[in-house]
């Protein structure tokens, strides 16, 4: 028998009789039999497992992450030890959706206090307990924003991450709603004129980077001024940067979502992260996903349980809000401790540096003389112009242990000679001097 | 304790790498600066360490103790699957790195993709979902895609039978399908009439879960599967049950046109107290050109790429290429089993099960009583109407015995139910303690109902109310209030 599997030969007999069957054969009385086995390998020790992952990983080119200057969506922050050490702790691991919430106040807490930490962060009242990524909730965002007003059009900033936007539209395909996208002016902002000019009686939400996907700042105050109060204003929001920039809630957002990879969790290749989505109190009803709630149990000491799941699909089936149901909770949890363990002045800090260092590389490819795109303050990421040959440069520059700025084209197939630089507090003065050698 | 209550200002647990860059103007216009610092915690390594380990011991999770979640397929995770995942190689590459510097990565998910494929019968696979709903509502967008295609423009209707999962339903809605429930026969499987009067021209497609939620497996697959394409729909197979088929059946061969997988259930990984999951999708070729892009594929030279020409394509579920590291866990699964291991595996869910119906059925009636497959559902209304103990209570009784409940009021058309799935890695002891335990329980509520009806005692919290906490619900923690 396989190690996962305890039975004896001897329990499998016994076991047989107590059914009433004299083989295995007779429980599988209502199945056809289509296959004899699979094709595939016999089973393999773990000795031999770990040798052919660990051969697999190696086939992948990884960095030092001070050498790492590309972001776009996926970022690499120092990620202090007791991060993993906890997370990794198998009774968060292993446990399932808290349905026994008496015996799972480990993972609802740790999910509470995730969710009040998500509301400090983005200035909003709830926040539910997990979206798959960053993309999904901003595609559920829209969904939501649909479901409060009834209207059917979106108007979208046509820098936020393309892999967002596209999201957004297979989701939207099928229900009717009408993305359309607004670009940018010079500055690399929103522009404000066509926003106005765009919005009509079937405009629902207007959705905007802060940061967008080029680093830049947009203006939430002036966007929140220029549509209607009846327009859900949704921000797509970078976590990191909320620890300096103003939150998106005193400014008049109405639903805030993004990605939370950055706070805590590795790159993993893109998956997974995690998806926020926090919005206002009386959206609630509306809103997708798992929501954790205090309580009291019947001694009157304070418990935490799943609450509102009348919005489910457990129950309201057919008419849900929505049809997640596994989320990503243990991110969520990831989140939280690495919250936790930076607090405010951490983050802070960890926000400053990615300026900092942001801004100085920006300034040294101008020294290069290297121009940027746009003109807008921007937080860690920003667009600059290269030479046709760039993406030449870039390779080379893999080859030597640099992931060096993106070469934008690859995205945003209409922006040519062009590469999106990005910093976090990890790169030192030194990367920064090995990259421009490399420019 | 909350961690808001351990926090002390300027309190810290972090210090950031030696950083030498000269201070940079900062040009952000003062309306958007922060004004207030977040109230996140401030608190040193060891109190995070503490809050966290201890509210770890508050969970109950596989690795403590059985936990025979119906539906759910709480099977042990190996701990080799952790230890791979987390390899350099695998946790710090990034997406938009080319190609050809993640061709171990992009191998990996290609080879999982083909062992999927031969598992399930299936032509083609997306990777991309991250949890079986997610793979459901990629499943239903196919099927629009594939209909529209065709010029068929009148097929509005989805059926999901009413033992289905609930997130069948949702998923249908939300690809904007009207959802056609239909009763189960008195076997409890598909009523073959109710199939009949409810396939026409504007059915797109059955979603079924076969063994069903009540672990029995449609015998008249083959049937269901010729009416259903005899009315031009397609059929969706559910493969959050697949543990009971492995090795002896493939969803592709009963006819399945497209088949979703929890690889958190069936494969093994980890759930994490609610997700990541991942629900990679399979369909027969004819549906290939709608699955979501990139596709994995791999040229004569052995080169791994990802193919986004595909031009029918639904579009993408998500960003970058799903939960790759929940996909590490699920290869490094299917290779520590091989086919013997897999077979072994559904051969032995099914004798967990069957052993453990015959151990209850002494004590709660089995709804549908009948050979099960990984799952069988028990009912205890007999009790609750001589007693007024309810299963909830019961559950919550087994809670201070030190197991898991089972599912509970699932599926919807048995009352006062237990779902029970044992799994394959629970031995013969523990399901004899837990027939045990459930018999003591019953005795107990014979005999001294109000100890069962006030059950847990011995868990962290009692009893929680959580009718008070959805009607006056508090979202978050309250500062200034404890």
């Amino acid at each position: 028998m396989h190690r996962y599997i305890p039975h004896t030969e001897e329990e499998i007999k016994e076991m047989l009789e107590e059914i009433g069957v004299d083989s295995i054969e007779k429980l599988y009385i209502n199945v056809p039999k289509t296959i004899n086995e699979y094709n595939l390998p016999d089973g393999k020790d773990e000795f031999t497992i770990r040798r052919e992952l660990l051969k697999l990983s190696k086939e992948n080119v990884t960095f030092e992450p001070e050498n790492v200057f590309a972001g776009a969506g996926i970022y690499y922050h120092y990620i202090p030890t007791v991060v993993n050490h906890l997370a990794n702790d198998q009774k968060f691991v292993t446990a399932y959706t808290p349905y026994q919430a008496e015996v799972s106040q480990g993972t609802l807490q740790a999910l509470f206090e995730y969710q009040t930490m998500m509301c400090e962060l983005t200035g909003m009242e709830v926040a539910n307990s997990s979206m798959y990524d960053g993309a999904t909730a901003l595609a559920e965002a829209i969904l939501t924003a649909v479901r409060v007003n009834r209207k059917e059009k979106i108007l979208l900033s046509r820098a936020i991450n393309p892999e967002y936007k596209q999201v957004s539209k297979t989701y939207c395909s099928s229900q009717n709603i009408k993305i359309e996208e607004i670009g940018w002016e010079k500055s690399g902002q929103i522009n404000i004129e066509t926003l106005k000019e765009k919005i009509d009686q079937n405009t629902s939400a207007v959705v905007v980077g802060y940061p967008n996907f080029f680093g830049i700042i947009e203006d939430l105050q002036k966007i929140r001024e220029a549509i209607p109060e009846k327009v859900l204003l949704i921000v797509v929001a970078e976590p990191v940067a909320l620890s300096i920039l103003e939150a998106p809630g005193n400014l008049g957002a109405d639903i805030v979502v993004g990605e939370g990879q950055s706070l805590g969790i590795t790159p993993n290749f893109g998956g997974p992260g995690i998806g926020f989505f926090t919005t206002r109190e009386k959206y609630v009803r509306k809103m997708p996903g798992r929501i954790i709630g205090e309580t009291k149990d019947i001694d009157g000491k304070k418990g935490y349980v799943m609450i509102l799941q009348t919005r489910e699909q457990h129950i309201r089936r057919g008419k849900a809000t929505s049809n997640i149901c596994s989320n990503h909770a243990l991110m969520a949890l990831v989140n939280a401790i690495y919250m936790s363990i930076m607090g405010p002045e951490g983050l802070k800090e960890v926000a400053m540096r990615s300026y900092n260092s942001a801004h100085y590389l920006a300034k040294k490819l101008e020294e290069k003389g290297y121009k940027l795109v746009f003109s807008a303050p921007f937080f860690n990421e920003f667009l600059f112009h290269v030479d046709e040959n760039y993406a030449e440069k870039w390779e080379n520059m893999i080859n030597k242990g640099i992931l060096g700025p993106l070469p934008v084209e690859k995205i945003f197939p209409d922006l040519s000679n062009m590469a999106l630089g990005c910093t976090t507090e990890v790169n030192t003065k030194e990367s920064i001097e090995k990259l421009l050698t490399h420019l | 304790m909350t961690i808001f209550e351990l926090s002390k200002e300027h309190r810290k647990g972090y210090k950031l790498p030696h950083y030498n860059i000269e201070t940079q103007e900062i040009n952000i216009p003062g309306h958007l600066l922060r004004k207030e610092k977040p109230k996140i915690p401030e608190v040193t390594e060891i109190d995070v360490v503490r809050h966290y380990t201890n509210l770890a011991t508050k969970n109950y999770a596989v690795d403590v103790g059985f936990y025979p979640l119906g539906s759910c397929t709480m099977k042990y995770n190996p701990k080799i699957n952790e230890d791979v995942s987390n390899f350099e190689g695998f946790t710090m590459i990034h997406p938009h790195q080319p190609q050809e510097t993640v061709q171990g990565a992009l191998k990996l998910m290609f080879e999982l993709k083909e062992m999927l494929c031969e598992i399930t019968g299936m032509d083609e696979m997306t990777l991309q979902p991250s949890a079986g709903a997610h793979g459901e509502l990629t499943g239903i967008l196919i099927t629009r895609a594939y209909h529209l295609s065709r010029g068929d423009h009148k097929r509005k209707k989805a059926i999901v039978p009413d033992s289905a999962h609930g997130t069948n339903p949702a998923s249908a809605a939300m690809a904007g399908y009207d959802v056609i429930e239909i009763k189960s026969g008195p076997d409890g499987r598909i009523d073959l009439k109710a199939l009949e009067e409810a396939l026409d021209d504007e059915v797109a497609v059955l979603m079924l879960t076969n063994p069903n939620t009540l672990g029995l497996f449609e015998k008249d697959i083959l049937k269901i599967a010729e009416m259903v394409h005899n009315a031009g729909a397609l059929l969706y197979y559910d493969g959050a049950n697949l543990n009971a088929l492995l090795g002896r059946t493939r969803p592709g061969d009963m006819g399945f046109d497209i088949v979703h997988l929890n690889l958190h259930k069936t494969f093994s990984t980890p759930h994490g107290m609610g997700g990541p999951g991942s629900g990679p999708v399979g369909v027969k070729k004819f549906l290939s050109e709608f699955l979501p892009v990139p596709i994995l594929t791999k040229d004569s030279k052995n080169n791994y790429k990802l193919d986004y020409s595909r031009k029918n394509s639904i579009g993408t579920m998500r960003s970058y290429y799903g939960n790759f590291n929940v996909m590490v866990r699920a290869y490094a699964y299917i290779k520590s089993m091989g086919k013997d291991g897999l077979k072994q595996v559904g051969e032995m869910a099914v004798l967990n099960a069957n052993y453990l119906r015959k151990k209850i059925e002494k004590i709660m009636p089995i709804a549908y009583p009948d050979v099960c497959m990984h799952e069988f559902v028990a009912t205890c209304e007999q009790l609750t109407k001589e007693t007024g103990v309810k299963a909830l209570d019961i559950a919550k009784r087994l809670l201070d015995y030190g197991f898991h409940a089972p599912t509970m009021y699932f599926p919807l058309i048995v009352h006062e139910d237990f779902m029970i799935e044992p799994t394959e890695t629970e031995s013969k002891d523990t399901l004899d303690k837990f027939a045990e335990v459930l018999e003591t329980i019953f005795k107990e509520a014979r005999e001294k109902s109000e100890l069962v009806k006030n059950a847990p005692y011995t868990t962290p919290v009692k009893r929680l109310d959580d009718v008070t906490a959805s009607r006056k619900p508090i979202f978050r923690f309250k500062f200034g209030e404890g």
